[in-house]
């Protein structure tokens, strides 16, 4: 069976203004969005305390909220987390470094109508450590597209590792611009998955560039566009199947995986589906732009000469 | 023809067969189980254990078995509902004399278990327990060091009959002399004292001064110390808790994680962790007025002003008699009025002391000074650090003892708590919460069953699209994937890291990718035979050209993980494992794995067509 039998090779490069077009939108629309929305950063980032509680029936989320505000939470947020019956409140950090206790506190005025709650989660992290962790987090995802740029200079040239960056970065910057837009909650595990994003983005990414490099050497032409679009449409049955089998994966644990990884999935199943997309256009049409060539990518003298005898 | 040697065949065979075992403790599952263990470590007799046997029984709960386990016992339930109702019961049941610990226990067979095969271990967001970080602060450490050297300096010049004042600062002393001719002296007196500071010395005025300054090297040998023995203290309170698999463990320069799994009551648990809380014993300034100290503000020389609990000043004497550090042992009991009260057995030094202070002070009041160290912010937003000091007893000394004694008028401190905290050790340096996170057994449990069901559904929609899309080749790719799940399994039970909600995360990205490298090679020999090429040279032809591509991209997908390792924390960490070790076996499960079974089916002989 074969989902994509083409009879003429699809034109990818030829609508290369396009892609343009709609990659810079989407990234400045992203960077618009980080820039004046900000991230809803969970308490990982920002310190504070969480508490997950669960209520035998279902919860009166109003009820809790001035509760909390008698109690002196004025601040607290109150919501659903997954079922009706589960609530998460997130209290921002205080002036008081002393956080010992908060938990059982707000237990207790939770519980102080009669009602049976039972303790799900609490989690306490100190400004300090929140702030240490939005800058090691940062130095990750740049750390490794450094170390990713070094890889794919040595494997391949330059012009293809900036390429490879370019697009890691164009998939990360609107993942984070649409947690941004959509003010979704930003915890740990969403860094995580954006730091995934950039290996899975580039396995695709690498596997269409190994097949250019092949082409290239292969073909020898001048019309650099032409080979790459050969090459994207060779592995376009590749890309697609291995998307959706990562897709397929990811869904389950969007739908399955329950409420503590929905966001990582989603997270991880946007930046599946651009990660795609960046590694046919945005990888390929940045080296295009650099004007890479057969030059670039001939190997040295003594395989060029085997390779002759092939061909 | 495709054919591989013996020796891959062997190795494929060899690294399943073997991957199987080490991961089959894993198909068994863990029972929650609740262990009891007594106060100070005393072992569980049967009658004990009988007791507890039958309280569960007339509370209808069911147990699966119960069993010794060192000094503790074990007993398992079928249920977690079961577990904590019935640690519910215990505590109960047996009273404040016993600690009772949740736990998970694996169902393993004894044959497995005698082969030292164990399964994986679960993080605590799958088996239910609390997580702190604590911060060691070391300041005043080096601040006690440094008083402790100018006091040592301040009475060695006052034997030498050299006028002086002596000055501690921030990481030295400061010594002024009074007249100049002594500098001399004061130098070689002090460098004798101490070789391992810095000296600087000067003239002024008529005078002269010293400042003796610890260097970099002694600055972080005594941080370092500080926070090696706060883990120690930290290791005994975390056994005296009783908690089932503790881990305590050092992370950066001055910051310790300790890790309780199945532990519930986080408030206690960090109550007693950081407790800064130590005594001393002093004899009171019997002879001069409290009350009028009180109202001047100022207590007599060699007196210190303390408040009582019940708010009445006293007056104690400076010089300490023994302190909380040479305790050997304290137990929580009663007093002759059933009140409650700490035993405590003084070491000899301390013994000695108290001793020669009872002997000389028989019908005088002794006091008990509880000692805590609070973090506070101040006017200027810093951090201080506040030593808040009670008097919890002043009791008049009615007869002569020495090491066996006990401590009254625990109004205000637990007991049981005090009697923990002194046997464990008072902490070298106070330590602060900087992050918790509690996970109840329930939302572990949750976590468990939905991991599992993400992972299995994952796994079919794969296997069912690859096996219609690739036919005989996917249904060999779905071996493959099954094995590197095995394997991923085996690894983890070997190394005993511990399985976490993202590490499941993991897993079943690792089942989306680990597909690619079939994905990659079958596209390939699809390529080669469209090319007119013939069955048996386009099946090697894929494997070769494809090897190239795999390897690239798993190795940068290998480079994102380990820097996710490098820079993550505990949850995080948990991903980037599962994620490099997938990554890792599909290599071999997809690529060599695949390789020998192709050429077991379709190596021998030729082919017209391939059903891939």
């Amino acid at each position: 069976m074969e989902l994509l039998r083409l009879r003429r090779e699809i034109d990818f490069f030829g609508q290369r203004r396009i892609a343009t077009i709609l990659s810079v939108v989407l990234v400045l629309v992203s960077l618009g969005s980080l820039a004046t929305r900000q991230l809803n950063l969970g308490i990982d980032f920002t310190g504070g305390v969480l508490l997950e509680v669960g209520y035998r029936a279902d919860a009166d989320l109003g009820q809790i909220r001035s509760d909390l505000a008698a109690a002196g939470y004025a601040d607290a947020q109150v919501q659903n987390f997954g079922a009706a019956r589960d609530v998460l409140i997130r209290i921002p950090p205080r002036e008081t470094i002393d956080a010992e206790g908060v938990g059982e506190e707000l237990l207790g005025v939770l519980r102080a109508g009669g009602e049976q709650v039972d303790l799900r989660r609490v989690e306490f992290v100190g400004p300090q450590v929140g702030q240490e962790l939005t800058e090691r987090g940062g130095l990750a995802v740049l750390f490794a597209l450094l170390m990713i740029l070094l890889y794919v200079m040595f494997r391949f040239q330059w012009k293809f590792a900036v390429g490879s960056v370019a697009a890691l970065a164009h998939d990360v910057i609107i993942i984070l611009g649409i947690f941004s837009l959509f003010q979704l909650p930003f915890d740990l595990t969403i860094l995580a998955a954006a730091l995934a994003v950039i290996g899975y983005s580039l396995n695709d990414t690498i596997v269409v560039f190994d097949r250019i490099r092949e082409n290239f050497r292969r073909i020898r032409t001048s019309n650099a566009q032409a080979v790459m679009n050969t090459s994207v449409n060779q592995m376009l049955g590749r890309t697609v199947i291995t998307s959706l089998t990562t897709l397929l994966v990811l869904i389950a644990l969007f739908l399955f995986g329950g409420e503590a990884l929905k966001g990582f999935s989603s997270a991880l199943i946007i930046g599946v589906v651009v990660g795609t997309y960046s590694s046919i256009y945005v990888a390929g049409n940045t080296a295009l732009a650099l004007n890479v060539s057969t030059a670039d990518l001939l190997p040295p003298k003594k395989e060029t000469a085997n390779d002759g005898a092939v061909t | 023809m495709n054919r591989y040697p013996l020796w891959k065949n062997l190795l494929v065979l060899i690294a399943i067969v073997g991957g199987g075992l080490i991961a089959l403790p894993n198909i068994y599952g863990a029972d929650p189980a609740v262990l009891i263990s007594r106060e100070g470590q005393g072992e569980i007799s049967e009658m004990e254990a009988d007791s507890a046997r039958r309280a569960l029984a007339v509370a209808g709960i069911e147990i699966l078995g119960a069993r010794q386990h060192g000094n503790s016992l074990l007993i398992r339930f079928d249920s977690v509902e079961a577990q904590l109702s019935a640690r519910d019961l215990l505590k109960e049941q047996l009273g404040p004399a016993y600690s009772l610990a949740l736990d998970l226990v694996p169902r393993t067979p004894d044959w497995v278990a005698a082969l030292g095969l164990k399964p994986m271990s679960l993080g605590l967001d799958l088996q239910g327990g609390v997580h702190f970080l604590f911060e060691v602060n070391t300041d005043l450490v080096v601040a006690k060091r440094v008083e402790g050297y100018a006091d040592d300096f301040s009475r060695r010049l006052r034997e030498a009959g050299i006028r002086r004042t002596v000055q501690p600062l921030e990481g030295a002393v400061r010594v002024e002399l009074r007249r100049r001719e002594d500098l001399e002296q004061a130098e070689d007196l002090l460098a004798e004292i101490e070789p391992d500071l810095t000296y600087d010395s000067g003239f002024d005025g008529e005078g002269a001064w010293i400042t003796a300054t610890l260097g970099e090297a002694r600055l972080r040998e005594l941080r370092d110390n500080a926070v090696s023995k706060n883990i120690t203290i930290l290791r005994n309170r975390v056994n005296e808790l009783g908690v089932a698999e503790p881990l305590v463990q050092r992370q950066g320069l001055e910051r310790i994680v300790v890790q309780l799994p199945g532990v519930q009551d986080p408030a206690q648990a960090s109550r007693i962790l950081g407790s800064t809380a130590t005594v001393e014993f002093r004899m009171t300034c019997y002879e001069e007025n409290a009350l009028d100290a009180d109202r001047l503000g100022r207590a007599p020389l060699g007196c210190e002003l303390q408040y009582h609990t019940e708010g009445y000043p006293i007056l104690l004497r400076r010089a300490v008699i023994a302190d909380g550090g040479q305790l050997v042992d304290a137990r929580q009991g009663f007093d002759e009025n059933g009140q409650p009260a700490v035993h405590v057995n003084l070491a000899a030094r301390g013994a000695d002391a108290m001793l020669e202070a009872t002997q000389e002070n028989l019908n005088r009041p002794m006091g008990v000074l509880f000692i805590e160290t609070k973090r506070e912010l101040d006017e200027r937003g810093e951090t201080v650090l506040r030593e808040e000091k009670t008097v919890i007893s002043d009791a008049i000394i009615r007869g002569v003892f020495s090491s066996r004694f006990q401590i009254t008028g625990l109004n205000v401190v637990d007991a049981r708590d005090l009697a923990l905290l002194l046997r464990a050790g008072a902490l070298e340096a106070p330590i602060f919460k900087v992050e918790e996170r509690t996970v109840g057994p329930s939302l572990g449990q949750d976590n468990i069953d939905q991991g599992m069901r993400a992972i299995l559904v994952g796994l079919f929609l794969v296997v069912l699209f690859i096996s219609v899309y690739y036919r005989v080749f996917g249904m060999i790719a779905t071996m493959a994937l099954a094995a590197n799940m095995v394997l991923i399994v085996a690894l983890l039970s070997l190394l005993q890291a511990s399985l976490t909600l993202p590490g499941i995360a993991g897993i079943v990205l690792t089942v989306g990718m680990a597909v690619d490298a079939n994905v990659l090679i079958f596209e390939r020999i699809r390529e080669e035979l469209r090319n007119g090429n013939s069955p048996q040279a386009s099946i090697r032809a894929g494997y070769e050209k494809a090897l190239v591509t795999i390897a690239d991209a798993n190795i940068t997908t290998l480079i994102a993980a380990i820097v996710l390792f490098t820079f993550g924390t505990g949850p995080i960490k948990g991903f980037a494992i599962t994620l490099s070790l997938g990554i890792l076996m599909s290599m071999f499960t997809a690529i060599v794995g695949t390789r020998a079974v192709v050429n077991l089916v379709y190596g021998r002989r030729r082919l017209n067509r391939l059903a891939v």
